[in-house]
This record gives C-alpha cells, structure tokens and sequence, in this order.
C-alpha cells in the first residue's frame, strides 16, 4: 500500500513553487517597496474609471529598466466595447 | 554600541519567539551581554518561552513612556548571567508605544548591551513596523509553506521601506532563517526545499532549523531551546546561526536528529 502511495504520489513542492513565483511578481509591483507605483496605479485607474468601466486587475504599471533609462509601462486592458466608442470614426458624417 | 536585531516574519505562529529565545541563549553563551526585547504588546509571550513569566514588574511600555528606569524593567536570566529580558505589556495595546519612547528605549539598550534582539508581533501593522524601525539586521523567519514564504515577502518589502535603514537611503540587511524544514519531506518533494525558499525570497541564509520535538518541549519548561537541549538538532543548528551572526564562517548543514538503530527499531527519536 505505502510502495503503492509512493509510486503514484504527485510531488506537490514543485506546484507550490511555481504558484509563489507568479504570485509574487504580481504582488511585488502592487505593493512594491517605494510604493510608486502602487500609488500610480490607483491614480491611473481612478482617473480611467472616470470614463470607462475597467476591472482593477486589468490595469498593470511596472518600471522597466533599461541599460541607460527606466522606462514606466503601462498596461490597460479595456473592453472591446468602449474601445469602439474611443476610436474615433473616419469619414465623418458623410459617410 | 549594540547590533540591533529584529526577528520578524509577518505571518503568526512560525518561530519568531523561540528563534528569538534561542539566538538570544546563544550568543550569550558565548559570553556577550544580550537583551531579548518582546513587542509584542498585548500578546505577549517571550516571558513565557524564558522561562521568566512570574518575575514580570515592569515592561518595554513602562521603560519607553518613561515611567521607570531600564534597570528597573530588565530581568536578568537565571541559567545565563549576561541574558536580560525586557518583556512587553499584557494589559495595554500596541498604541501605547510611541516611536519616540521605542527610539530612546532602544537607544539606551544599545549602550548597555552588544547585542539587542526585538521579537516582533506577527502581522505588518504599528506593533511590526516599530519592532522592525531602529534595527541594523533583519532576520526573516520562514517556514517551507506558501502562506509564510508569501508574508516573508511582504515583510521583505517592508524592512526596505520603513525602517530607519531605508528612510536614510542605507541597504537594511536580512537574512532568512528557515525554520521547521524537514529535509526528508523536502528530498520527497513535499516540501519547499531550501533553494526553492531561497530563491522565491532572494535573500541570505541564516540558518536552517529542522522540525524537532525538542522546541515543543523546550517552552513547556520555559527555557530557549539552545538551553534546554543543546545537543538537539534543533538547539545545534540556532547555535550554527549565532555564531553565523557573530561572524563566524560556519557551514550550512541541517543538523538531524541522531538515531540509533535500537530507536528507529522501537520508532522512538532520540535527542
């Protein structure tokens, strides 16, 4: 029974391993130690939810360090919806 | 002028007191003059795991408010002549500790002793954060399990932002003591491995504490563990640490538990 438990076993480290990495990179940008950027992100994210509706989790903020300059990417998912309404429509109202 | 420790780790019940209780042991052992420090006000337990918990008359909240001397709260160990308790509060609450009385009380503690070890309360709130504002040297407890590795983290992000260290734009120092491992569940692959640890938290190892019965039993008569049994597996590999912290260059292992063939027979564990 026991030779049988341990052929059959799955490793379970590995799977906490891998879910501590992807967790942790998310939660060290939003509670990152100068806490920039986690106040970006709330700034950046009220002043988009003023005139489109957006999940929090769909607004990413990271720096970016390069060899000379960092660079503040920001990343922000909106719905295919009111990315529609955004673009503004060519040909006027002739069309 | 003392080194300041804070032994700290955000989630509960991972070690902190009776890591604090046994380095603290350690390296007064060693003949230096040591004073473990409880702030974990309200909730306090470093009195008890010392073995100290009847000769309580004043504490960290009396000394920072200026209502009496240090002499008067500092209760000096029975085993260990140069180990001094200064234990925390247990009828008020951690918003009756002011920055300004921690940084005198911790600053007078510094000219008295050379080593100065603060037990923070678990958690990240005022209690953790003022443990943690005047320390030089951070030691993250962590048990091998993803709720205390993910609070270790926090914690990490924290001695960088809100200690005194950071605020004067200075690199705080941590080191990661990984406490209740057990290598064979780890070699199985049920348990986080010490590189896996090291890896997710990016920080330098202190020591490596195995699992052992001996801790349980060590605060059951109220003595550091690095007392109560110091050939312990446990006991041996805190000593490892304090000397580590002292300095020294000491090999990381991960002390086992001896085991005679009589005892692995009979499915007892020997000391």
């Amino acid at each position: 029974m026991k030779l049988f438990r341990l052929l059959t076993a799955r490793r379970s480290a590995p799977l906490a391993r891998e879910r501590l990495q992807i967790l942790l990179t998310h939660e060290r940008g939003t509670t990152g130690s100068s806490g920039l950027i986690a106040m970006l992100r709330e700034d950046i994210l009220r002043v988009i939810a003023k005139h489109v509706e957006v999940a929090p989790e769909k607004v990413e903020v990271r720096v970016e360090h390069g060899d000379e300059v960092a660079v503040l990417a920001i990343d922000v998912e909106i719905p295919e919806a009111a990315a529609r309404a955004a673009t503004p429509r060519r040909g006027g109202w002739a069309a | 002028m003392a080194e300041v420790i804070v032994v700290t780790s955000g989630k509960g019940g991972v070690g902190k007191t009776t890591s604090t209780a046994a380095l603290g042991a350690a390296l007064a052992q060693t003949g230096q003059s040591v004073v473990v420090v409880d702030f974990d006000v309200g909730l306090r337990n470093l009195d008890l795991v010392m073995g100290a918990e009847r000769r309580v008359v004043y504490d960290l909240i009396n000394v920072a408010n200026g209502e009496v001397r240090l002499q008067q709260a500092l209760i000096r160990d029975k085993r260990i002549e140069t180990l001094y308790l200064l234990a925390a509060s247990q009828t008020r609450d951690k918003d009756a500790l002011s920055e300004d009385g921690v940084r005198r009380c911790i600053g007078e503690l510094q000219g008295k002793f050379d080593w100065v070890i603060c037990d923070s309360p678990a958690g990240i709130e005022r209690g953790a954060t003022l443990a943690m504002r005047y320390a030089d040297l951070a030691v993250v407890v962590t048990n091998p399990e993803v709720s205390s590795v993910r609070d270790s983290d926090r914690i990490i992000g924290l001695l960088d932002s809100k200690t005194m260290k950071a605020a004067k734009g200075e690199r705080m120092e941590k080191l990661l003591l990984l406490t209740r491992y057990d290598k064979v569940r780890a070699g199985r692959g049920d348990m986080l491995n010490i590189d896996d640890v090291l890896e997710i938290l990016s920080i330098p190892l202190l020591g490596i504490i195995p699992e052992s019965e001996e801790v349980l039993r060590a605060s059951n008569i109220g003595a550091p563990v690095t007392i109560a049994n110091p050939q312990s597996a446990a006991a041996r590999a805190y000593a490892d640490a304090a000397r580590r912290l002292n300095g020294e260059s000491v090999p990381m292992t991960v002390p086992s538990n001896r085991q005679t063939l009589l005892n692995r027979l009979f499915g007892r564990r020997a000391a």
